[in-house]
């Protein structure tokens, strides 16, 4: 039975989860996969009800990396959480700082200056290289390539890393931007090292597409797997690399125009199928509109401050109002929740997180599939469990 | 049959055939991707003797790759001169304490007052106490700071197998001296030190005309009055 | 030069030693004694080269991937499986309580006995044969199907579904391979006459003009050599196939249940079999211990032989690095839909190829018809499954 014989039914503008009938002898095989499992991407629970092979039922279960950060929020001060946010979707921690500096800056009407501007684009297309590099990394690895892309995604992402560490002085956990720039300013040197790993970033793509794009057992495993609807895929709220595979053209980027990235030019890659491999080609052809914009960024960057004289750094105290402020995060929309009563502190503090809203259409892609593709399926999504438990 | 129809037979057949032989020769082969990556793989393969740009690996410990200059892991208190207690540039005015997001600062402030570099009588820290098992090197104590007391350090091999307080540093620990801080960040400590030597000098110029002031009124004070009238 | 003697006794230095050593006992017990230290030899050898294949793997493994493999054991990290072996004879043997305690037992050992009986009819050298069989080709595969046999009873044995569910799998991948293999390897015995593994190493060892006259330069020997590559990277359960062994999937197959010493004669009897294959094929197609060129043939033939063994190992390796492992049910569509009968083609043109006799048309058409059927197969293969390369649109 393949998987456009699945039933589904409509119910009040969201789609059920499709019913999948057993075969009809034996029972069904319960399984749990994970917390410990070396697929999951972090700590992370599928329950299975299996029929022989196929999926008939996956409950999600994850929480096993709560820490609490939206209740942090609010007992401590707005700068005191931009080291949190490093920490929610560890692989992009420049993307987390510039979300949540994003959210604030629209609370109080801060303005960021161009230099500042400049340099947050480029270490957000840097991050989205090197997280597009390495999810796809991973997902050949569940695949049983035994590690030979994600070494290759990784040789790049450390010369990255490198970058981030002589400018923020960590190469993951940045806490690098500020409510109205960012903390330290670029020097040539560090320029001219970013030139430098930029230009052997396309030699890389290809290098990466030569060994994967044209392998057929990858086609055999990812064309046709793990289908995701365009209509149901809006439903549920899914954003970032698997909208766009679906086709829906919505890239956060070109929608609200936030920061300056209507000076660049770039296009957004979108698939037709909707399936693993179309979510595997639009991060490679995402990766390479990203080195476009790098490019463009690195000779447009202009001289000035990088922090706003007005902005303060201590004793900041919000009118009262509410704010949101959302990113394209290389995993999808990005967004933070502020609502301010007056104090030091956020009265509220929420996180939207992209890898989250992604999961949570899981059964829906991996239903009447066999167990080796929810792997794969789940690899597709592209989570991080930091974000998804926060 | 007719002809016809037998004709549109051949004729599919003929289009069947067609698209098989259709040169279109990234699609000609099964398998030629596979070959292609078996090629880039060796290619690795023989790339990693060869080149160092292949072969990345830096085998810790006998080999390091050199920290950033900018590579911050834990704090540390810096001291001026050669005496660590009485060069301590922290006033303990608290304010890294309030600011730091996990709370692992914790300060005690002293009853009386010693002479800061300018000269000037600040209070110091009878405790100083980081936990460097919770710090999570935000860098914002030393972002917050005032008075360039606080910096980040770039040791991280400190492991210790006492979890009682091994990874519980007290002011003694902290302290390092400003040479220290020069060697492992040299650009920000000479920022820092003519930072500081610029209010140095400002300070002691305020003094400087301060004194000339009162030297003035002093000397005019002493020597009477030249008298009044007197030849044109 | 091949006559000279000092390389013709380096070449049969082996057989020149079995030799001294069995004259010192009576000539009764003579034969008994020659094939016990080729027993003995042969025991000896293959284990120490699974040693040191561990080590190339993970080395090889680690350059492909741009990094340095183990090198804090011994020299270049030589004396690693020393390691390996301590920690696997150190662990705990532990036996599932339901388990059939007899069954589990024997399935590793019957897995390493049927192995290594294997050996005994490959030509390693010249005159390095431990038993000079009419039938050899039979026994060798006879002993090839008997190792599926210990996989089965391994996943039967340890009473857990997951296992048995990786046992099933696995054999029925090897079944459908074997097939392969078996098909495969009729080639070869249709052209030589015999099933008889030194007549057929003999019937390559010919030069014509300094190149040799191994089956793998001829159309059909390549189209043979390469199904049964593919069928031997099946058969022992390698990367791409190797989804029943697989580490992302839900169990670790049917060696779940295994630990500490029987869980290393796995392993051992897993990289035996490649080894075992890898001379088959070698004796089949490559020459099996026959020189390049004529004027090699001073070099040992020994030397040649394992030679080509280490270079298929070798490309075992290459494959495990580079390639993502087929789903179960890919790999046996892959196997019937598309090896088999390409098998079976290959047959027809060896046929074809042996009765057009001597000459140039032979291999224009031989070759022509393997080339077609394999483009014309791969087409409709990669038709039917609705995959290719596909094109993607942009957006401003």
């Amino acid at each position: 039975m393949s998987v456009t014989d699945i039933k589904t039914e409509r119910v009040a503008g969201w789609n059920r989860p499709p019913v999948i009938e057993p075969d009809g002898e034996g029972e069904l095989l319960e399984v749990a996969m994970g917390p410990h499992h070396p697929s999951t991407h972090g700590v992370f629970r599928m329950d299975l009800a299996l029929d022989g092979e196929r999926v008939v039922r996956l409950k999600p279960v994850f929480g096993y990396l709560h820490r609490n950060h939206e209740k942090l929020g609010e007992g401590q001060s707005y700068l005191a959480s931009m080291p949190y946010t490093d920490r929610l979707d560890y692989i992009c921690s420049l993307t987390n700082n510039w979300a949540y500096a994003l959210a604030v800056e629209k609370l109080v009407g801060q303005e960021v200056p161009e230099r500042a501007e400049y340099i947050r684009v480029i270490l957000a297309e840097l991050t989205r290289v090197q997280n597009h590099a390495s999810s796809i990394g991973f997902l050949i690895q569940e695949m049983g390539a035994s590690g030979t892309p994600l070494m290759y995604a990784f040789k790049e992402r450390e010369k990255i890393l490198d970058l981030f560490e002589s400018l923020t002085g960590s190469r993951m956990m940045c806490n690098y931007m500020r409510f109205g720039g960012c903390r330290v300013d670029v020097s040539a040197p560090w320029l001219d090292a970013t030139r430098k790993v930029v230009a052997g970033l396309p030699v890389f793509v290809d290098e990466f597409e030569a060994l994967l794009s044209s392998n057929e057992i990858l086609m055999a495993r990812c064309q046709g797997v793990g289908i995701l609807r365009p209509e149901l895929a809006i439903n549920a709220g899914v954003s970032g690399p698997m909208l766009r595979a679906s086709g829906v053209n919505y890239d956060v980027r070109k929608v609200d125009h936030y920061g300056i990235y209507d000076r660049f030019q770039f296009r957004v890659p979108l698939g037709d199928h909707g399936d693993i491999y179309d979510r595997y080609m639009v991060r490679i052809l995402e990766m390479r509109e990203s080195i476009k914009i790098l490019e463009q960024a690195l000779k447009d960057l202009p001289a000035g401050p990088i922090m706003d004289p007005k902005a303060k750094l201590r004793g900041f105290r919000p009118k009262p109002g509410e704010a949101y402020g959302r990113i394209e995060a290389p995993k999808g929309e990005l967004g933070f929740y502020l609502i301010s009563d007056g104090g030091p502190n956020p009265y509220r503090y929420r996180v939207r997180t992209p890898s989250l809203i992604n999961l949570t259409i899981l059964e829906d892609m991996c239903l009447g599939h066999n167990v080796a593709d929810v792997v794969l399926i789940f690899g597709s999504v592209d989570i991080v469990l930091g974000e998804v438990d926060r | 049959m007719s002809y016809s129809s037998l004709a549109a037979w051949i004729l599919s057949w003929e289009k069947w055939t067609d698209s098989c032989w259709q040169l279109n020769l990234e699609d000609a082969l099964l398998g030629d991707g596979i070959l292609k990556g078996m090629a880039e793989t060796a290619r690795n393969f023989f790339g990693s003797y060869v080149s160092k740009e292949r072969l990345t690996t830096v085998e810790y410990p006998e080999q390091r790759i050199p920290t950033a200059e900018n590579a911050r892991v834990f704090p540390f208190l810096v001291y001026d001169g050669a005496n660590w207690e009485a060069g301590m540039r922290c006033v303990a005015c608290q304010i890294c304490e309030k600011e730091c997001p996990p709370k692992c600062i914790y300060i005690e402030k002293s009853a009386d007052k010693k002479p800061d570099y300018v000269g000037k009588q600040q209070f110091y820290p009878t405790r100083f106490d980081i936990d460097v098992s919770v710090c999570m090197s935000c860098q914002i104590c030393v972002e917050v700071c005032p008075f360039e007391a606080i910096k980040m350090d770039t040791q991280f091999e400190l492991a210790t197998d006492d979890r009682f307080g091994g990874l519980l540093f007290d002011r003694k620990e902290l302290s390092r001296s400003n040479e220290y801080y020069h060697s492992i960040h040299p650009t920000e400590a000479s920022e820092v030190d003519a930072r500081l030597a610029e209010e140095k000098a400002k300070v002691e110029a305020k003094a400087k005309a301060a004194a000339e002031a009162a030297a003035a009124k002093a000397a005019a004070a002493a020597n009477p009055a030249p008298p009044a009238g007197g030849g044109s | 030069m091949a006559a000279n003697p000092f390389f013709v006794n380096l070449d049969q230095i082996f057989v020149l030693l079995r030799n001294w050593l069995v004259g010192f006992l009576p000539v009764a017990l003579q034969p008994m004694a020659g094939v016990l230290l080729g027993v003995i030899a042969i025991v000896c050898v293959f284990p120490g080269l699974f040693a040191l294949t561990t080590v190339f793997e993970r080395k090889g493994l680690g350059r492909i991937q741009n990094r340095i493999g183990p090198n804090r054991v011994g020299p270049y990290g030589l004396l690693q499986p020393v390691a390996d072996g301590i920690k696997s004879l150190t662990k705990e043997d532990i036996v599932p309580l339901r388990a059939n305690a007899v069954v589990h037992f024997l399935a590793p050992l019957v897995l390493v006995v049927t192995v290594f009986m294997g050996f005994a009819v490959l030509p390693m050298g010249r005159n390095m044969v431990l038993v000079d069989m009419d039938a050899g080709l039979l026994f060798f595969f006879a002993m090839g199907a008997a190792t599926e046999l210990s996989v089965f009873m391994a996943g039967w044995s340890s009473r857990n579904k997951y296992s048995l569910l990786g046992a099933m799998r696995a054999v029925a991948q090897m079944i459908s391979y074997e097939v392969v293999l078996l098909l495969s390897s009729v080639a070869v015995v249709m052209i030589t006459g015999s099933l008889s593994l030194p007549k057929i190493v003999a019937a390559q060892n010919q030069y014509s003009n300094g190149f040799p006259h191994w089956y793998i330069f001829t159309p059909w020997g390549l189209a043979g050599f390469l199904t049964y590559a593919i069928a031997a990277t099946a058969e022992t359960n390698r990367s791409p196939f190797d989804l029943p062994e697989g580490e992302s999937e839900l169990v670790a197959g049917y060696h779940t249940e295994y630990s500490g010493f029987k869980f290393a004669l796995f392993f051992l009897g897993e990289y035996l079999a490649m080894f075992s294959i890898s001379g088959l094929g070698t004796t089949l197609f490559l020459g099996g211990w026959s020189a390049p060129f004529s004027f090699l043939t001073w070099v040992p033939s020994w030397f040649w032989f394992f030679g080509k063994v280490m270079l298929s190992i070798f490309v075992f390796i290459w494959m495990r690095g580079t390639l993502p492992r087929l789903r179960q049910d890919q790999l046996m569509n892959f196997a019937w839909k598309f090896v088999l009968p390409f098998t079976l083609l290959n047959l027809l043109v060896t046929a074809l190829w042996r009765f057009m006799g001597d000459g140039w048309q032979r291999w224009v058409v031989c070759t022509v018809i393997l080339v077609a059927a394999y483009v014309v197969m791969g087409r409709l293969e990669m038709r039917s499954e609705h995959f290719g390369r596909r094109s993607y649109r942009y957006a401003e």
